[in-house]
């Protein structure tokens, strides 16, 4: 019942080997297929997103002696040199697979401190190696406690809730004023990569309205078909600004596009109503003085990159949390693990002392021939109770103690003491 | 008060307002909705509380200090709630439970009076007083919502936005919270008003028509009208509105206290 992981992530593996190494479903499912038909693992699960893949498996011999087959085999299934490979994966068994998994799952091990796309992604993980019955009892319990795990650091820590990018701070800033986008509008000026950052924020975030005006139409077009918006044509400002709730501005200008006449008229046009001002250009696109009209907010990149950098401090500040929340579910998990190996271990025990005990009364059976069937048998009984009773208080301690089950770190070497037939000196 | 009533309700404020000051800082839901709910159970235990006062004087505790506060107390707490359920928002709970729960031990600490029947009372004037206290409770509300308001308006407008403002409700949540809060008050103060000035006529023997304090609650009737309509349709909204409705609670303060107590001859404690 030991736990193997081979993998490599963002840290120990440039993203040309990550790239060669990834899986997608089918390839997950075959190399699944594959490692229990081969009998290098029992039950397999693989995780795979764009900053890791990982095979997670019980053996069915020691962990440490099924990692060679495990390198090999990923090294075999994506064609990928032993050498190449070699220096980029990592390997954990039992307690430290546990415990990176955990980490995994509560976005500890993220590129992005506390993400939270990857716990979606380990459970549909896990779900396709369920659906395929590649996993059993172990894997089963442990990505449920990595689950669980997951929902706990994001429930009981901050580790998830503050924005780690300078869209995403954009667009919550926005809804510290506006609340929910869903029926705000908003108009993006200029159509580069940053521009298109916050629009897809904007859209997961569901604004109603969009607009986009860029110098190139044709780019402007793109965009808005992409992701549902309207083009306005380049400097229609007196159209354009008294509409929307959110302007982001990020457009490769020598000066000021948006000055403070322009912004004013458009608020009185909007009564007063509040207005976000996203400026993202460098140099500056908005006049900085615009920030100073009434109801209105104006933040620029320097800002935001501020924001940014005291919201990744704060998550920084929530590791230690996160980290209680994964060494108590890795205690539990263990307890689980080590309870149900001596619960097997404590039967065999069981079975063997009877058969010692009758092979002992085999033994001596001609020095007590004179006793009776029933004298024999009551005898017989004895010795079952007696054994039974050697063994019924270390089981039930077993069974109510949760601290001793996790005192117990190697159920092997019990299994060894009490179990190996090894010849009497 | 019966001492049970009085530790079970003080109990459920101060409980409440430790659940709502962590979800605040956490954001923790469940944190809230615990918060929410010993919230409730001690609104039924102040009105068991408010109950039992009232059966004295037959009549709405007001003609002491004690019942009064204590009305105030729960009338703000039973406003506070019911903005909370319909606007879905719980971060200002916090700020507005160390307000109820303040009025609740004040009140159990000021001198209570005997508990005579006043001369006032009947369904009416009982009207009259609840619906008064609840408008007062509802301006108070709209007072802690705008400060809120302009505390966070200004932190954001300075950038500097540290550990709450995101943890509070947005700006444009907080002013609709702030004019629920003010209709609900206008509402009342019009209704007990004119319940009151009804009193007036039946009592003229022994109460003059020229109490300083109908002046004063006109204004203060007159200026949340205007804080309304400002708020909502001109270019007032937003930062300015909410110092208007700091200021108009300092009116609403002022007939509380300097005229109710060396003025009015009639209303010394609502």
């Amino acid at each position: 019942m030991e736990i193997v992981l081979v993998g490599l992530n963002h840290r120990t593996a440039p993203v040309e080997v990550r790239e060669r190494v990834s899986f997608n479903a089918e390839q997950a499912r075959r190399a699944s297929e594959e490692l229990r038909s081969k009998g290098i693992l029992e039950e397999t699960l693989v995780l795979s997103t764009c900053n890791r893949s990982e095979v997670y498996g019980v053996p069915p011999e020691t962990s440490r002696e099924s990692a060679p087959g495990l390198s090999t085999f990923l090294s075999e299934f994506h064609s990928v040199r032993m050498d190449v490979l070699g220096t980029s994966l990592y390997y954990h068994y039992d307690r430290e697979a546990v415990r990176h998994l955990f980490r995994v799952a509560a976005g500890l091990d993220s590129m992005m401190l506390g993400e939270a796309e990857i716990l979606g992604q380990v459970r549909e993980a896990y779900r396709v190696a369920h659906e395929q019955g590649a996993t059993g009892p172990v894997l089963n319990r442990l990505f449920q406690g990595a689950l669980e795990v997951g929902k706990r650091v994001r429930s009981e820590t901050e580790l998830g809730t503050r924005p780690m990018s300078v869209a995403s701070a954009g667009v919550k800033l926005a809804e510290r004023i506006f609340g929910k986008l869903g029926e705000r509008s908003a108009l993006v000026l200029g159509a580069g990569t940053i521009g298109e950052q916050v629009i897809g924020q904007l859209r997961d975030r569901g604004i109603a309205r969009l607009f986009v005006m860029n110098r190139s139409k044709d780019r402007a077009d793109g965009l808005a078909k992409q992701y549902g918006g309207e083009v306005l044509a380049w400097g229609e400002w007196e159209r354009a600004l008294p509409v929307p709730d959110v302007i982001v501005s990020s457009v490769a200008a020598e000066g000021a596009i948006v000055r403070r006449e322009i912004v004013e008229q458009a608020m009185e046009k909007r009564a007063n109503r509040a207005l976000f001002l996203m400026d993202l250009g460098l140099p500056r696109n908005i006049d900085a003085s615009v920030g100073k009209l009434y109801n209105v907010y104006l933040y620029n990149m320097d800002d935001l990159t501020q924001i940014v950098a005291q919201n990744r401090r704060a998550r920084e500040n929530e590791i230690p949390k996160a980290d209680a929340i994964v060494e108590e579910h890795v205690g539990k998990f263990l307890s689980w693990q080590a309870s149900v190996e001596l619960v097997g271990l404590m039967n065999e025990l069981r079975t063997k002392m009877r058969e010692e005990r009758a092979q002992f009364i085999r033994a001596r059976v001609e020095s007590i021939k004179h006793l009776t069937e029933a004298d024999r048998a009551y005898v017989e009984k004895m010795m079952d109770e007696l054994l039974q009773g050697l063994l019924l208080e270390p089981a039930e301690r077993l069974r109510g103690e949760k601290d001793l089950r996790r005192k117990i770190h190697n159920v092997e070497a019990l299994r060894d003491l009490f179990l190996s037939n090894r010849e009497k000196p | 008060m019966h001492f049970t009533l009085f530790i079970s309700t003080a109990v459920a404020y101060a409980l409440s307002l430790a659940l709502y000051l962590i979800f605040l800082n956490t954001g923790k839901a469940l944190t809230g909705r615990l918060g929410t709910v010993l919230l409730a159970a001690g609104l039924v235990t102040h009105y068991f509380a408010l109950l039992e006062r009232s059966h004295g004087p037959h009549t709405v505790p007001y003609h002491d200090l004690y019942g009064s506060m204590s009305l105030f107390g729960w009338l703000l707490a039973l406003t506070y709630l019911g903005l909370e359920l319909y606007h879905r928002q719980r971060s200002v709970g916090a700020l507005v439970l160390p307000f109820i729960l303040v009025f609740f031990l004040a009140a159990h600490l000021a001198p209570a009076d005997k508990l005579s029947p006043p001369e006032a009372h009947g369904p009416s004037f009982a009207f009259h007083v609840a619906l008064s206290i609840l408008a007062y409770s509802a301006f108070a509300l709209s007072f802690v919502l705008s400060l809120v308001f302009l505390g966070e308006e200004r932190l954001l407008r300075n950038h500097k936005l540290g550990n709450v403002v995101w943890r509070l409700p947005p700006l444009e949540l907080l002013e609709r919270m702030s004019r629920s809060s003010v209709l609900i008050g206008l509402v009342s103060i019009t209704i007990g008003t004119a319940l009151g000035f009804l009193w007036v006529d039946r009592l003229s023997s022994k109460y003059s028509f020229y109490d300083p304090k109908y002046a004063i609650t006109l204004l203060v009737l007159l200026l949340y009208a205007v804080y309304f309509w400002l708020a909502r349709t001109t270019g007032w909204r937003g930062a300015r509105a909410s110092k208007l409705c700091v200021f108009n609670f300092l009116i609403v303060f002022l007939s509380f206290t300097v005229v109710n107590f060396y003025f009015s001859h009639s209303h010394r404690y609502f």
